[in-house]
């Protein structure tokens, strides 16, 4: 497991084999570590630091898309999705321009560096700027493909990445379609619905744990959170009885949300959400504990589907 | 080093045109939403200077990919840039009179809609972000052509405007002009920190080669904005703001105002005295 590259490193690598292929794509740096010794070293002409300065960065990038150009712009979660929200709002998403704004550090996935750098809101703001796709990959091999598929995407991305290393899901010869969420495990008596790589990795726990008790969890990885492959949600609104979202992110406004918005239109049916309601408490914690004392864990998951099962 | 197949228009008479905007911008004071006149005077002058011989634009072709870009980051001045774009022919000067009605292209801030407008503004602070991603495009690219910002002094309150302009400096972007508006009001007042020295030394101090001049001196202008620029360059334009229409000058209140027709006649009256 830990031999797993992280997000940041797959997608670097992705990165790369798109410069080389592309003339028009730029890598561009907050002073965030990672890019300039690869792919700035690559592709000096392509290739510019901002330095700590994230609105500068996106603003630029909305210049240079204007032109033609389109840049991946790199930054942590909070500073390039909340810190630079107005820029990416009116300087990108506005005009429809080809900027894909990728962000580390998502949810609690910062783990010991404490609240300042936990973003759980990043989703619910960016999910209400209309035309901007965003992207939850949940592991490293499904954040190559994302970023290989972008190069043909038309509009602005967010694409939401951890920190750490976490464990494969999909095989190298996966294919993954934006806009087309992928159902991970069979099992219609719930579906549960996650984004990212913790709450994938902790539905795929649940829907074994659940097994063994004879419940049927199903698990849609809904790596595109915006636009909502809505096929699927309603597909599994109609044939579980009851549908449960998981996210690293508040339960306001993310995928959770997503979900009970759309079932609410199309396909009514019970939707359980499970994500960051508060702030986790207690201190220091990694990612995964951090997670855990919020309830997103394969355990709290099961206890809490199996109770929802019975008050059916 | 390719060349922008681009000429600057040549307009005989900046002046001229200069007052064509003021009046244009007068007019448009009328409608039902009034307008934000006062900036859009003190910069009546700097537009004309742009529009009539240093911009490399075609009226014709506006969106043509070789053109030098203009970015009205003080975006709230839109009522300038409509007047000087109508007049200059990217669209019909008789489109001027719906601004701000019902239906109308014409927002209060620079819409992307609008042939002529690189890029939509209106929120202080992020234009330069812009037009360096604009300059480091044409730097790639190999061109020559230039991007020019006009930022207002009070906007220069907004920290992202320091961002940018170190990041500018940093990078020595060049083909990258910024112009700032210097007519020293805001809505509240005074800009506590908007002497032109003071604001020129701060621009300089990011590592722009920076130049003061007088905004309404169109010989001035015209040397002080031409290009090319070899790195970023600043040029602070000490302006008045309400320029041209005596009961305007140098007041506030001018920022945003509705002009009635005695006050129309009387602001057209002044303006045409003090030509």
């Amino acid at each position: 497991m830990s031999a797993a590259p992280s997000q940041k490193d797959a997608h670097i690598a992705a990165l790369g084999a798109v410069m080389a292929g592309r003339d028009d794509v730029w890598c561009l740096d907050s002073d965030v570590g990672g890019y300039r010794t690869t792919l700035g070293e690559r592709f000096p002409d392509r290739y510019r630091d901002f330095g700590i300065a994230e609105a500068t960065m996106i603003g630029a990038a909305g210049g240079l898309a204007a032109t033609g150009q389109m840049p991946f712009a790199h930054s942590l979660a909070g500073f390039a999705a909340v810190r630079a929200f107005e820029q990416l709002k009116l300087d990108v998403v506005a005009p429809g321009l080809p900027v894909r704004v990728v962000a580390t550090h998502s949810g609690l996935s910062a783990g010991h560096y404490g609240s300042s750098h936990h973003v759980c809101e990043d989703v619910a703001a960016l999910r209400a700027l209309p035309g901007l796709t965003v992207l939850t990959p949940a592991d490293a091999v499904s954040t190559g493909l994302l970023v290989a598929a972008l190069v043909d995407h038309p509009g602005p991305a967010y694409l939401r990445l951890g920190r750490k290393a976490v464990p494969s899901v999909y095989p190298r010869d996966a294919v993954l379609r934006i806009g087309e969420a992928v159902r991970l495990a069979p099992g219609d008596d719930v579906t549960v619905l996650a984004s990212g790589p913790v709450p994938v990795q902790v539905a795929l726990a649940a829907h074994r744990a659940l097994a063994a008790d004879g419940v049927g969890a199903g698990v849609l990885d809904v790596h595109t959170v915006a636009p909502l492959d809505t096929a699927a949600v309603v597909d599994a609104a109609v044939r579980s009885r009851l549908l449960v979202t998981v996210e690293d992110h508040s339960t306001v406004g993310g995928l959770g949300s997503a979900v009970a918005e759309t079932v609410a239109e199309l396909a009514p049916c019970r939707v359980v959400r499970a994500g960051v309601a508060s702030p986790p408490a207690g201190g220091v914690g990694g990612h995964e504990e951090l997670l855990s004392r919020v309830g997103v864990s394969a355990a709290s998951l099961a206890t809490t589907i199996r109770g929802a099962l019975a008050r059916r | 080093m390719s060349r922008s197949h681009l000429a600057p228009p040549t307009c005989p008479d900046t002046v001229a045109l200069a007052a064509a905007v003021r009046e244009q911008v007068l007019q448009m004071a009328c409608g039902p939403e009034g307008a934000h006149v006062g900036g859009a005077l003190s910069s009546a002058d700097i537009l004309a200077c742009l529009y009539g011989g240093i911009l490399r634009v075609d009226p014709r072709a506006p969106a043509a990919p070789d053109r030098d870009r203009f970015v009205l980051s003080k975006g709230h001045a839109a009522v300038g840039l409509y007047a000087v774009l109508a007049l200059r022919g990217f669209f019909p000067v008789a489109e001027l009179a719906g601004f701000g009605r019902d239906g109308s292209r014409l927002t209060g801030h620079p819409p992307w809609e609008l042939p002529g407008v690189d890029f939509a503004t209106g929120s202080l602070g992020h234009g330069l972000a812009v037009g360096l991603g604009f300059a480091l495009a044409a730097q790639r690219a190999g061109t020559d052509q230039r991007t020019v910002v006009l930022l207002g002094d009070g906007e220069q309150q907004e920290g992202s405007v320091w961002e940018a302009a170190a990041a500018a400096g940093r990078m020595a972007s060049p083909g990258l002009l910024a112009i700032t508006d210097c007519n020293g009001l805001q809505i509240n007042g005074t800009v506590p920190d908007g002497d032109a020295d003071r604001i020129a030394a701060r621009w300089a101090a990011c590592g722009w080669r920076t130049e003061i001049v007088d905004g309404h001196d169109h010989a001035a202008l015209r040397e002080a904005l031409r290009g090319p620029d070899a790195g970023p360059r600043a040029v602070v334009a000490r302006t008045v703001k309400g320029k041209g229409v005596r009961f305007m000058q140098g007041q506030a209140r001018s920022h945003h105002v509705r002009l009635t027709e005695a006050l129309h006649s009387r602001a057209l009256r002044q303006l045409t005295a003090g030509r």
